[in-house]
Order: C-alpha cells, then sequence, then structure tokens
C-alpha cells in the first residue's frame, strides 16, 4: 500500500482526498459481496481485483508506460478495444459509479445531468481515479448529448477523441460506423507509433471474442434453475471487464465457469427459493451495486442483466472471416452496431432482446433501471414497459442515483414487487 | 389465536387485532420520533390481550416495519394495503393509498396486488404536502378541508413542496381569500395524485385508503380529476394494518 501511495503521488493525484475514497471500500465490499453466503471460491481473483483497484492494475499500467505503451481511457461498450490492442494500446475503462465524485463534476455541470457524466468529471477534475489520470487520450462516443458536452469540458484537460456513433441502424449509418472505427484505428497508430497489419487485427479480434465468449458462458450457466452464482458476484465480473488486461480476464472467467459447471451438476443454488429477476435498463459503473445488493437482499436473485454491464457488452461476436482490413473493420463495425442502446431510433431491438432474455433466462420478473436524469433511457422505459405487458412479463420501474438515500424507499417497492411475484 | 397486523407509518401507527368470528379492531397512535418505542407501546398493549403476545400471530408492515422486533413476519405495506382495502370495498379495484410521505397506485385483483406506482421521492401529492400548506396558513388539516369546501381554487402549479409553499406565500401577499388557497391546495394534491394514478390502468371501482381516506370532499376533487367516482374509505386509514392481519391469518393456515 506503501508503494500505492508513492504511485498515486507520482500520478498527481488528490492524496488527501482520494484516501477518503480508500477509506469507504473494504466496508462497502464487506457489506455487499463478504456478506453474501455460498459464494463461488474462484470469485477470489475478483475480489482481489476490487480490494486493491486503484493498486494493481494501475500499477501495470504505469509499467506499460514507462516502456513507452499507450493507454486509451474509454467510456461505453461501443467503444471496439479490438482496434486499440492491435495498435499495441491498452484500452481501460474509465469507470463512474460513485457518488464519491459526483459534487466534482456538479462544479462544472447543471444539476439535471445524469450521476454517471457528473462521476466522470468529477473523478478527473478532483485528480481521484488513477485511471483517469494513466490515461494518454481518452476516446468518447456520442451516445447522449450529456456525455458529448461534457466531453468538450474534459477535453480542455485531457487529449480528448469522440467517436460519431450514428443514432439510426440504416446501412449507411453502418458504413459511417466503420469510417469511424477507421479513425480511431489512425488515431491509434499515430499515438502509439505501431502499424496494424491485417494480421494483428484478425489476431486481436479473436482476443476479444474470446473474452466475450467467457462472459456469454458465465452468462449461460445462470439459465440453471438453481443459481450458482449471484448477481452481485457477476456485476463484479462484468465491471471488471472493462479495465482488466482482456487474456488475462478471460482466463479467470473461465476457471470460474470451470467450478461454476461444477457447481450446476452438484445441484448448488446460492439463492434457494429466490424469485428470478432481469434487470434492464441503464450502465452500472464500478462501485455501483445499489440495486443488486437491494434486489438479492429482498428475497430475488438477478439472473441476467440487460445493460452495458451485462449482455449489451458481450452478445453477438465480431466475424472472423474478414482478410483485409477494410473487412475486418466492416465485421467489427456491424458486431457494434448490434448493441441497442436507447441513443438509437428505432430500437424495437432492445424490446426484443428484453423480452427474449427474459425468457432465455426463465425469469419471474424484470426490474426496469434507469439513472436519474437518462432521458432516452426513462422516455424509452414506458413502451418497454408496454411491450412486456403484452408479452406477460411483469415489470417494476426504477429511477434513482448514486446516493443511499432512497435505498429503503426503493428497497419497499422491490419487496412489494417480489411478493406480488409469489 | 389473535392476528394482529401492525402498520408504522411516517405518520401514525395503525393496529388491527382481529379474532376469530369477531369484528376487527381498529387502532392508531401517532408514530413519534422513534418506531421502536412506537412499538413497544402497541406490544403492551397486546400482551394485555388474553393469551398475551404468544397467542398473537402478528405482521409488520410501513415504513416502521423492521422496528416491531416482536412480529413473525413483515410484508411491505402496498401489499398489505391491496389485501386490506380489497377486504374492506369486498370486490376487485384500485386502490389510491395517501400516506404521510407518499402515494401509491395498487391495482388489485382477487385480494393480491397485481401491479402497484409509488410516487417517487418527492412529498408532492401526499399528507405532507397538505400538512405544509396547513402550518403555512396557520389552519389544522381538518380546518384546512372546511375552508377549501367554500373556496374556488387558486393554481398551485409547482411539482415541488417548498416551491409550492412560495406560490401559497405570494397568494398570501396579495391578499387573496384564504378558503380560494386552501382549495387550490386540496385541488393541487388532487391533480398530483391524478397525474400519478393515470400512468397505469384504472379499475370500475377506485377507492382511497390511508390518512384521507375517510374525506368525502377529497374524494370529489379526485373523481372530477380522474373522471370516474372514487369511493372515500371511513376506516381506509387501517387498510394496510387490516390487510398485515389477514396475511397473519391467511398464513396461520
Amino acid at each position: 500500500m506503501a508503494d500505492n501511495q508513492k504511485m498515486w503521488g507520482d500520478l498527481g493525484m488528490n492524496l488527501e482526498m482520494h484516501d477518503q475514497l480508500c477509506a469507504v471500500l473494504p466496508g462497502a465490499i464487506g457489506d455487499v459481496f463478504m456478506s453474501q453466503e455460498n459464494r463461488p471460491e474462484h470469485m477470489d481473483y475478483f475480489d482481489m481485483v476490487l480490494a486493491d483497484v486503484h493498486g494493481l492494475r494501475p500499477a501495470e499500467l504505469v509499467e506499460f508506460r514507462e516502456k513507452g505503451g499507450k493507454v486509451f481511457g474509454t467510456f461505453c461498450a461501443y467503444v471496439p478495444d479490438e482496434v486499440i490492442i492491435a495498435a499495441g494500446g491498452i484500452a481501460t475503462g474509465l469507470c463512474a459509479g460513485s457518488q464519491f465524485w459526483v459534487p466534482g463534476g456538479e462544479r462544472y455541470l447543471p444539476a439535471n445531468t445524469c450521476p454517471l457524466i457528473k462521476a466522470m468529471l468529477g473523478a478527473r477534475f478532483d485528480r481521484t481515479c488513477p485511471f483517469y489520470r494513466l490515461a494518454d487520450i481518452y476516446i468518447g462516443e456520442t451516445t447522449c448529448d450529456g456525455k458529448k458536452k461534457a466531453y468538450e469540458i474534459l477535453g480542455t484537460d485531457v487529449p480528448m477523441h469522440v467517436m460519431d456513433l450514428p443514432q439510426m441502424k440504416r446501412p449507411k449509418d453502418l458504413k459511417k460506423w466503420a469510417e469511424e472505427i477507421k479513425d480511431l484505428l489512425a488515431i491509434a497508430e499515430d499515438l502509439t507509433g505501431n502499424k496494424v497489419t491485417p494480421e494483428k487485427l484478425a489476431e486481436k479480434i479473436k482476443v476479444i471474442n474470446a473474452k466475450r465468449a467467457a462472459l456469454q458462458r458465465l452468462y449461460d450457466l445462470r439459465k440453471n434453475e438453481k443459481a450458482p452464482i449471484s448477481g452481485t458476484d457477476t456485476l463484479l465480473i462484468s465491471q471488471i471487464a472493462y479495465y482488466d488486461d482482456p487474456e488475462r480476464f478471460t482466463k479467470m472467467v473461465n476457471i470460474l465457469c470451470d467450478e461454476l459447471d461444477q457447481r450446476v451438476a452438484d445441484g448448488v443454488d446460492v439463492a434457494p427459493g429466490a424469485k428470478r429477476i432481469l434487470l434492464s435498463g441503464t450502465p452500472m459503473a464500478i462501485p455501483n451495486w445499489k440495486m443488486h445488493n437491494i434486489v438479492e437482499t429482498s428475497g430475488a436473485v438477478v439472473v441476467c442483466e440487460e445493460t452495458c454491464t451485462g449482455t449489451r457488452y458481450f452478445e453477438n461476436q465480431v466475424d472472423e472471416s474478414g482478410e483485409t482490413l477494410d473487412d475486418m473493420i466492416q465485421n467489427i463495425a456491424d458486431r457494434y452496431m448490434g448493441i441497442n442502446c436507447a441513443c438509437f431510433t428505432p430500437n424495437e431491438g432492445r424490446f426484443d432482446d428484453v423480452i427474449r432474455l427474459a425468457k432465455e433466462y426463465k425469469v419471474d420478473g424484470v426490474i426496469d433501471i434507469n439513472l436519474k436524469f437518462c432521458q432516452t433511457y426513462d422516455i424509452e422505459g414506458y413502451t418497454l414497459e408496454q411491450r412486456l405487458n403484452e408479452a406477460g412479463i411483469k415489470v417494476l420501474g426504477i429511477e434513482t442515483d448514486y446516493t443511499d438515500s432512497d435505498a429503503s424507499q426503493i428497497k419497499t417497492r422491490v419487496e412489494a414487487f417480489v411478493e406480488t411475484l409469489a | 389465536m389473535n392476528y394482529i397486523g401492525i402498520d408504522i407509518g411516517s405518520t401514525a401507527s395503525k393496529v388491527c387485532i382481529l379474532k376469530e368470528g369477531e369484528a376487527p379492531m381498529f387502532k392508531v397512535l401517532p408514530t413519534g420520533w422513534n418506531s421502536k418505542i412506537t412499538a413497544g407501546i402497541i406490544r403492551e398493549e397486546l400482551e394485555k390481550l388474553e393469551g398475551g403476545l404468544s397467542a398473537c400471530k402478528t405482521i409488520a408492515t410501513g415504513y416502521g416495519r423492521i422496528s416491531v422486533e416482536y412480529a413473525d413476519s413483515v410484508v411491505t405495506e402496498i401489499t398489505c394495503h391491496g389485501r386490506g382495502g380489497y377486504e374492506m370495498i369486498g370486490r376487485d379495484c384500485t386502490i389510491i393509498d395517501i400516506g404521510g410521505q407518499d402515494t401509491k397506485y395498487i391495482d388489485v385483483k382477487g385480494g393480491r396486488t397485481v401491479d402497484f406506482l409509488m410516487n417517487d421521492k418527492c412529498a408532492a401529492g401526499t399528507g405532507k404536502f397538505i400538512e405544509v400548506m396547513a402550518n403555512r396558513l396557520g389552519l389544522t388539516i381538518d380546518e384546512l378541508f372546511d375552508l377549501a369546501r367554500h373556496g374556488n381554487p387558486l393554481p398551485i402549479s409547482s411539482l415541488c413542496t417548498v416551491f409550492a409553499e412560495s406560490e401559497v406565500i405570494n397568494y398570501m401577499g396579495e391578499g387573496r381569500e384564504r378558503e380560494d388557497i386552501a382549495a387550490g391546495v386540496i385541488d393541487s394534491v388532487a391533480l398530483k395524485v391524478a397525474t400519478l394514478v393515470q400512468r397505469k390502468a384504472l379499475q370500475d371501482t377506485v377507492i382511497v385508503t390511508g390518512g384521507l381516506s375517510g374525506n368525502e370532499f377529497f374524494a370529489s376533487v379526485l373523481s372530477g380529476k380522474l373522471g370516474r367516482t372514487v369511493i372515500p374509505m371511513p376506516d381506509g386509514r387501517y387498510a394496510g394494518a387490516y390487510g398485515a392481519a389477514l396475511i397473519a391469518k391467511e398464513r396461520d393456515r
């Protein structure tokens, strides 16, 4: 830990303020994770990564940069890691899931901005997150107006590249997204000084496909009637997916899945008698475990997340048959444009996804989560609720933020929802 | 066996004692500042019953439900209001429960809650809103209703209780009639409640439970906003406690 302090100091962090953040983490981990019964043994890797979240991985990034490597900070499931790592860079998610960073962001942003965006600016300008310090460039995307405008403010303090994500999914939009990925590739080549060859890109497509396959395997195991792993634990894995080394992460998820295979064979159930819940909606960036914790202490178990820290992150693969760079880039574009985010119109695919997932995971009900002031998901929630009703699937809509102020009201609603499923 | 429902609300705590073959008995007391103390007072009362606490099956509900340590189990106020309200009216219904700190829409079929909605972390459209405005006008809640009956409602459009209070202060500053302001307050609460519940489908029978449940004037204003008859329930404030007692009885079988 002494080494961490030195590293954080060298990174120009606000140590005094950062200590406050470090002080609350052990308690939160204890309350949310260690209080769970019957956890898989191989959660130990993910627990370790979490326990030293600002130490372990940042130290690797420091070492990488000392050797001349470049780090790309990203915010969204639409940014293709394949391209960045093919250029020899490291892609790391810049999570923004804590209330700790919100007041810092409120110095720059209107009150009615979503907590994710506020936390993003707070983490940067308060200098209390090593990942935000370690990224040589931030890669943004136009997934909402709030982020677009916030990137302009971030760009005053750090090199910033914004990918223009189309808002419709017509053939010309798919082409345009491929162009945007081509631009990202050029920027990555320029920054790292490495040329991306077709061989290199083909290799890295396989690396990220393997990562997605491991997550799909993990999720498939949750389809079992007896839950071999809690939703809270799975959420942590999905969050770590954004910033861990992809190959090591894939290996660790597969090791965990081997254990879960055995658990399924042995009939292990981490939540006997609990109602099965699908959470849909806005992303849950680390350390936001609020809804999972509430749901899983209210007589229910989360068996699937239709979120950016869930199925939207790993469903569908990049076609590996491309031979030229252009083909591969189009294949990457096609895969990422298959993600159904509420920033698109129309977004029928997302309603189909939620209903399909509800059936695949045999859920008793859906809880649709909206991060306060996320306009697109909030408005889309109305139609989603109607579609679910038509399909005979019960749904509860919840709007919340990162604070604990509404936790007991939400718990009442979730408990009541679970009672209606009985 | 006695079946007991205890509903610890934000403002008032309600108790229902259900004995085999007898009409339910209801009691109410202020929740005060400590739910545990309130739960203790209720416990003393229950111990006076024949057979004491050991002859009671108790379910606690309401926001203070976890403070009732001697309860056999806890059930949310949403499920309990649904069950109790259904028993009171005797048929499938939509229940609008106006509590001290929240408003609920509860859709009940066959005694079971099938859908519900609560207002979002805000005092608008709750008993608290009326309490704040009555205080501002120097009235009790009953006096506020009495005045409101004779007034022409002034518009109070703010969704926020604090800002709505500013609107009331402005009217007071302009020297408007107190009954018109009072009517505006009631009208505004009814409008906010109607806006909330109209996000969902209403059944033919709509009843009001909670603190304002017996108030015929409020029910008539709300009927106007919803375009259908809303039935006031004289014992509606006990719907949660009654439902809890009924569930305690059902679970005992």
